[in-house]
């Protein structure tokens, strides 16, 4: 078992908190780097999807899992995003420039959606994001001139100084490389004052107020930087699916990225990689014991969504802190082995606040 | 007394929650370096009083005025940065973080650091982690939760989480502290040690205290004046002692037959 020493402010602050992050870290860095020659296209592309999911997943568990806002109207970010991208890359925009304008979009359409957050709350703002979620879908559909409805828009491959992005290893280095910049960027601002502002407005409304943050601003800052986020990874799954429809974006999307972050462990930036990783990998597998189960289940319809559903009902029941949780118990155990004590992770229950104050 | 010894004065400070009349006309007014008590039965307006001072609620009449600013429309974030912190009756801390992390959050209004440079973690936000966590340790040091720095709110005991929420107030270095009912659910050793803190908190920090208690006997050790309320209106101002002795308090406390 690891014993860390305190000394210095610094080791608190810094990423890497002891060796054995370093180590794992560069390792899990130099595989990713590896990857093209590692794995087949298919399996690239996979990985591909992977991090534009997690890109997406930072933004929602910046807004969910660390504001404590939880939203049902995701999917509408990564349409503007990925909209955005294909219609600028279309008018012959250079690519980074119409990401950032995507990504600009995107976060002003987060203030628009933030603005019920600042009166409602809980189930009330899922719902009041859900409905804006679908008006961008129905914005999307009807506004034929400029996205095409319901007919789509073919994306163009992105070009970046003057030379078109090779597909599948040139792309898969990009998304690779955004969505190592886009985690500094939550990770930065999660071990300073903006991101202890948010865990605060999440743990308790009233007391983080009486601690001078401004709930409008934390609240509304947390939207736009999460459909920010969203809007980027929009931007790059415009590319990767090179042809958009509304349809790829509806309340269902929405519901596929909160159950990402969730199953992945609400509250931990390590989270989104487990989610991501898992909500790409199980249809995966799905189809593959698709041909080991017996036909009347393997062929029924409406295999995967159930056993999504299971999933979830499952996590919710035995594992509330999703795969990261269960992965810190389960290093606990080998770093204490023998002696881990059952009981360790369970939570005390704490009396019934009577006059919590709204 | 002078207006210029006075760190806070409440003036003809009235609320009511429908037809209840919570705060009905109190008045009163805080030296600079002294402890204040708010005395009184369940409902006297006690807390009703902080909410107003720390500007949750909205006073339908009357006038709060800190250090020569009227703060009466103020929205409660602002408060916070003029110098007034708070604890809470029943426990506000932000269960899911550490120890560490509430009190760094005490530490927000001091923040001068942009978005973009937090996003970038610039060398300066780096050096406005140090003063903020070397704020935040002798903090840690006077209150003695150095033994749970990186423990989660939501696993400490009672009596520990309410330590947290006083350090948290404390780290934001506020002139004036308001204390919603301190010993509230804590053994007697920790109470102890509270009065020992708020002594050391008036003296030695010099940070005006004003408080809600129910133990008469801490009251009466740490308080320089006290305030005692009953149905939402004033019934008399002064040293602990006094108080206490005040047939209008006894009446309050124990009704009209029991008069000593």
């Amino acid at each position: 078992m690891r014993f860390l020493f305190k000394t210095d402010y610094d080791q608190d602050i810094r990423l890497a908190k002891h060796g054995g992050h370093v180590f794992w870290y560069s390792l899990l860095g130099v595989a990713l780097l590896a990857a093209p020659w590692l794995l087949s296209e298919y399996l690239l592309e996979q990985l591909v999807l992977v991090c534009i999911y997690a890109v997406a997943g930072l933004g929602l568990m910046l807004l969910s899992g660390f504001t404590g806002l939880i939203s049902l109207g995701h999917a509408a970010f990564l349409g503007v995003g990925a909209y955005t991208e294909a219609v600028l890359v279309g008018m012959g925009w250079p690519f980074p420039l119409a990401m950032s304008a995507a990504v600009v979009l995107s976060a002003a359409t987060g203030v628009v959606v933030g603005l019920p957050a600042l009166r409602v709350r809980g189930i009330y703002l899922a719902i009041a994001t859900l409905a804006l979620g679908v008006i961008v879908e129905e914005v999307l559909t009807r506004w034929e001139d400029v996205t095409g409805g319901s007919a789509g828009l073919m994306v163009k491959s992105p070009t970046l100084f003057g030379a078109a992005v090779p597909q599948p290893v040139g792309f898969y280095y990009l998304c690779l490389g955004i969505l190592v910049v886009a985690t500094l960027a939550v990770l930065n601002l999660l071990r300073s004052p903006t991101g202890r502002a948010f865990v605060a407005v999440r743990d308790s409304e009233i007391s983080s107020q009486s601690m001078g943050i401004h709930l409008a601003k934390a609240k509304t800052l947390s939207f736009a930087l999460s459909a920010a986020l969203t809007g980027l990874a929009g931007a790059l799954y415009a590319h990767k699916l090179r042809f958009l429809s509304p349809e790829q974006f509806t309340v269902l999307q929405s519901v596929e990225l909160l159950m990402m972050i969730f199953i992945g462990g609400l509250g931990s930036v390590h989270g989104v990689f487990l989610g991501a990783l898992f909500l790409i990998t199980l249809p995966q597998g799905i189809a593959v014991a698709k041909d080991w189960l017996p036909p009347a289940i393997g062929g029924a319809a409406g295999l995967q969504s159930t056993v999504f559903g299971l999933i979830i009902v499952g996590f919710v029941l035995f594992e509330p802190l999703g795969l990261y949780g269960r992965w810190v118990k389960i290093r606990l155990y080998l770093q204490t082995f023998p002696f881990y004590r059952k009981g360790t992770f369970r939570r005390e229950k704490t009396f019934q606040k009577t006059e919590r104050q709204r | 007394m002078s207006a210029d010894d006075a760190i806070l004065s409440v003036e003809s400070l009235a609320v009511a929650f429908g037809g209840v009349k919570a705060v009905d006309d109190v008045s009163f007014a805080v030296r600079r370096g002294e402890v204040f008590t708010l005395i009184g039965p369940n409902g006297a307006g006690k807390t009703t009083v902080f909410n107003l001072i720390s500007r949750l609620y909205n006073p339908m009449r009357g006038r709060i005025v800190f250090e020569g600013n009227d703060i009466t429309a103020l929205p409660a974030h602002r408060v916070a940065a003029l110098g007034i912190s708070r604890t809470f009756q029943n426990i506000e801390l932000f269960e899911h973080a550490t120890v560490l992390q509430n009190l760094l959050i005490g530490r927000q209004v001091h923040r001068k650091t942009a978005l973009w440079e937090e996003i970038l973690f610039l060398p300066k936000v780096r050096r406005q982690e140090y003063a903020f966590r070397e704020h935040v340790e002798k903090v840690i040091d006077l209150l003695d939760l150095q033994h749970y720095r990186d423990s989660h709110v939501a696993g400490l005991p009672y009596g520990i989480r309410k330590v947290v929420e006083l350090g948290r107030a404390l780290a934001m270095q506020p002139r004036l502290l308001l204390m919603d009912e301190p010993s509230s659910g804590l053994n007697v050793e920790e109470t102890e040690d509270m009065a020992f803190w708020i002594q050391d908190i008036n003296q030695d920090l010099d940070i005006t205290v004003v408080m809600v208690e129910h133990d008469m006997s801490l009251v009466s050790r740490v308080s320089h004046r006290v305030l005692a309320l009953n149905q939402g209106a004033v019934v008399t101002v002064g040293t602990p002692k006094d108080v206490q002795s005040h047939p209008g308090v006894v009446e309050a406390y124990l009704g009209k037959a029991a008069h000593a």
